[in-house]
């Protein structure tokens, strides 16, 4: 199971630069998403490992082998398309066959593995079938099988869930997230969808504009977001961002509002030393507000604001208020919800250690 | 309804689609609109048919008749005298076996004739199409210009090529020419079909098997079947009606059948031998049309096939 890495990746399209010295390394066995909105580079990416574009410049390695320059089919890769790309003149059968057409296997091997990759995926009873007579979530079984009959190490996904309906999507998520830690190969897997990243990578690469914003593990991508780019695309609601100025008195950090609120910031581990009288933007994520007023000692800050509206998402609920003329975005019991009315004036607060502070120049993490 | 069962009432179905409310769509009426459309329609069907029925019966009589000169009368006596002659033994030239030894030529000429067109074309659409060839768009504007290049231009130099490669006045020449000469059409119609073919489809093969004609033969010529059809009839009709390629290249051996034909009937002695002349120009006809009697509904599929995307 090799790794992958990729190497002061450059590509332009004529003039048009797509992605910018790019650097990224993933281990043997992980499971790297690489996440952005449309047109932020991850599909180009993805298709430079698989060697369907040339790097304008830069190096891929998968395990010790230099790629760049080596044939699709002798890089030892298998892919998955998003439109599942299954041979429509062949049948189930013969699309997994064709799978296998670079590597003179014999016809034992072969057979045994469309059979091993069949039942793993219980398609057995369609080996017959056209894809033209399959459901959505049927082609999208062989199109992985085409990959498993290969039995290489990595295998590449480019949004192999956006055509399936919700529920089935969640269904092969999770069977997708199985099938990796039975067969433990590396997987690199392009999704501008955050849930499918944080539920099934190990490694998640945030892009943006052809650069990598940030890489690391889901946990460090939520928890600790490195720019107000990551910080602003991960999570729904979308992290609550502010401009407010830092002021530090008596050895106590705050950050203070516009309408005069004091944000505690006492317990903010910063990365840079805080300047007093600096503009930063302060992150609130909508899980960590609690409505009602509370004490200094449990909270950063409790703000006095009229509820614009709540709305019910199942489990979960989401209130929005009016904070200095723009939407503040809780998470909220269901129950509690309910009580909100439109216009009302509650207090809500916000829990110590839970805040994110960017610089406002750069974007960057404080 | 009277004879529905207990049980059929009780299931209630049936009674429910007998009753429900019947809405009558209102019958059209012959408006003069239709008429003058009727009446248009039905003098081009006379423009084409009426010289179709007099070659017809024509070749049908047999000389005494058309001496009297009745040009629509039915044959008095019918008779397959003139389609025998026609076939076996009228003159082209001093050669006296009739148009069947054209009809054979032809014969021998249409399938490699085709054959070497249409694969050629198919294989350089494909390249064309679905690959990474460098200046694809130059040759593609190339090719799309030799299209309008009338063959007469350059018919001298193909003779003295044809010549230098040892295939004038033979089949292989004449297949050779009619490949040459449709290659710029066929190519972009091949070209623009698999186009229209997913990329993804063909990334997906590039990763399976990498391999140019293995992917051709296994992926893409499956896929052709509707333009396959198209380019046939095209094809087919082309080559077999052709005349210029054939008095050109086809040297005494081996000229088609409309070569044949044209002797025939511009022979410049004696009496003009109508019935003869009208069964042989038949006889010429026929083969293209029992090709489109035959495979004219798919060709219509496939004329339309991929101009909305199903």
């Amino acid at each position: 199971m090799p790794k992958v890495s990729f190497e002061h990746i450059t590509k332009t399209y004529g003039n048009v630069p797509v992605l910018k010295d790019l650097n990224l390394a993933i281990d043997d066995g992980d499971f790297l998403v690489l996440l952005g909105p449309s047109g932020c580079g991850k599909t180009t990416l993805l298709n430079l490992l698989a060697g369907l574009i040339d790097v304008t410049d830069g190096r891929i390695m998968i395990g010790d082998r230099d790629v760049t320059d080596v044939d699709p089919k002798d890089r030892g890769l298998a892919m998955v398309f998003q439109s599942y790309a299954l041979y429509p003149t062949k049948t189930v059968y013969g699309n997994l066959k064709f799978g296998l057409s670079a590597s003179k296997l014999p016809k034992d091997e072969v057979e045994r593995r469309i059979a091993w990759a069949a039942k793993l995926l219980q398609i057995e009873p369609l080996l017959n079938r056209k894809p033209a007579h399959l459901s959505g979530g049927q082609r999208q079984r062989v199109a992985i099988g085409r990959a498993l009959v290969k039995n290489v190490g990595v295998f590449l996904f480019d949004e192999p869930l956006s055509n399936l309906d919700a529920k089935l999507r969640t269904e092969t998520r999770l069977e997708i997230k199985k099938l990796h830690d039975t067969l433990k190969t590396t997987i690199v897997y392009v999704t501008h969808d955050q849930i499918e990243a944080m539920t099934m990578a190990t490694k998640i690469a945030v892009m943006n504009g052809g650069v990598i914003q940030q890489f690391g593990t889901p946990d460090e991508i939520y928890e600790r977001p490195a720019n107000l780019f990551v910080a602003g695309f991960i999570g729904s609601p979308a992290m609550n961002l502010r401009k407010v100025k830092l002021s530090i008195a008596n050895g106590k950090t705050e950050a203070v509002f516009g309408s005069g609120v004091r944000f505690d910031l006492s317990d903010y581990r910063f990365a840079t030393a805080p300047q007093d009288g600096a503009e930063v933007i302060l992150g609130l994520r909508p899980e960590h507000f609690l409505v009602g007023a509370g004490t200094a000692a449990d909270s950063a800050a409790t703000f006095e604001v009229p509820v614009q509206y709540a709305e019910r998402t199942g489990p979960d609920a989401s209130a929005y208020f009016v904070l200095e003329n723009d939407l503040l975005a809780l998470r909220v019991e269901p129950a509690v919800a309910a009580g909100l009315k439109p216009g009302q004036v509650v207090p809500v607060r916000y829990l110590k250690g839970k805040a994110h502070l960017f610089d406002a120049q750069t974007g960057q993490r404080m | 309804m009277s004879d529905l069962t207990i049980a059929q009432k009780m299931l209630g179905g049936e009674v429910a689609v007998r009753s429900a409310p019947y809405f009558p769509r209102k019958k059209k009426r012959i408006t003069g609109r239709s008429i003058a459309i009727i009446i248009f329609l039905s003098i081009c069907a006379i423009f084409f048919c009426v010289p179709l029925y007099v070659v017809i019966i024509t070749s049908f009589k047999t000389m005494e008749q058309i001496r009297e000169g009745a040009m629509f009368s039915l044959p008095n006596v019918w008779t397959l005298e003139a389609w025998d002659h026609a076939w076996n033994s009228a003159c082209s030239g001093i050669n006296c076996n009739g148009l069947k030894v054209g009809f054979w030529n032809s014969v021998q000429i249409l399938f490699p004739s085709l054959i070497l067109s249409i694969g050629i074309s198919m294989i350089t659409g494909y390249a064309l199409a679905l690959w990474n060839v460098r200046w694809a768009g130059g040759f593609l504007f190339l090719l799309f210009i030799c299209a309008f290049v009338p063959f007469q231009i350059i018919m001298f130099p193909l003779i003295s090529m044809t010549a230098a490669i040892k295939v004038y006045g033979n089949v292989w020449g004449v297949a050779i020419v009619h490949a040459v000469l449709a290659m710029p059409v066929l190519t972009l119609i091949f070209r623009n079909y698999y186009k229209d073919i997913p990329q993804e489809i063909m990334s997906a093969a590039v990763m399976d098997s990498g391999s140019f004609w293995k992917i051709f033969v296994e992926i893409i010529l499956p896929m052709s079947g509707n333009i396959l059809i198209v380019v046939l009839i095209l094809q087919i009709t082309s080559i077999w009606n052709d005349y210029l390629i054939g008095v050109t290249f086809g040297g005494m051996g081996s000229q088609p059948m409309t070569v044949n034909l044209a002797n025939l009937i511009t022979i410049s002695t004696g009496t003009t031998r109508y019935n003869d002349n009208m069964a042989a120009a038949l006889q010429t006809a026929i083969p293209p049309l029992v090709i489109y009697f035959f495979v004219g509904k798919l060709f219509v599929q496939g004329i339309t096939a991929g101009a909305i995307k199903g």
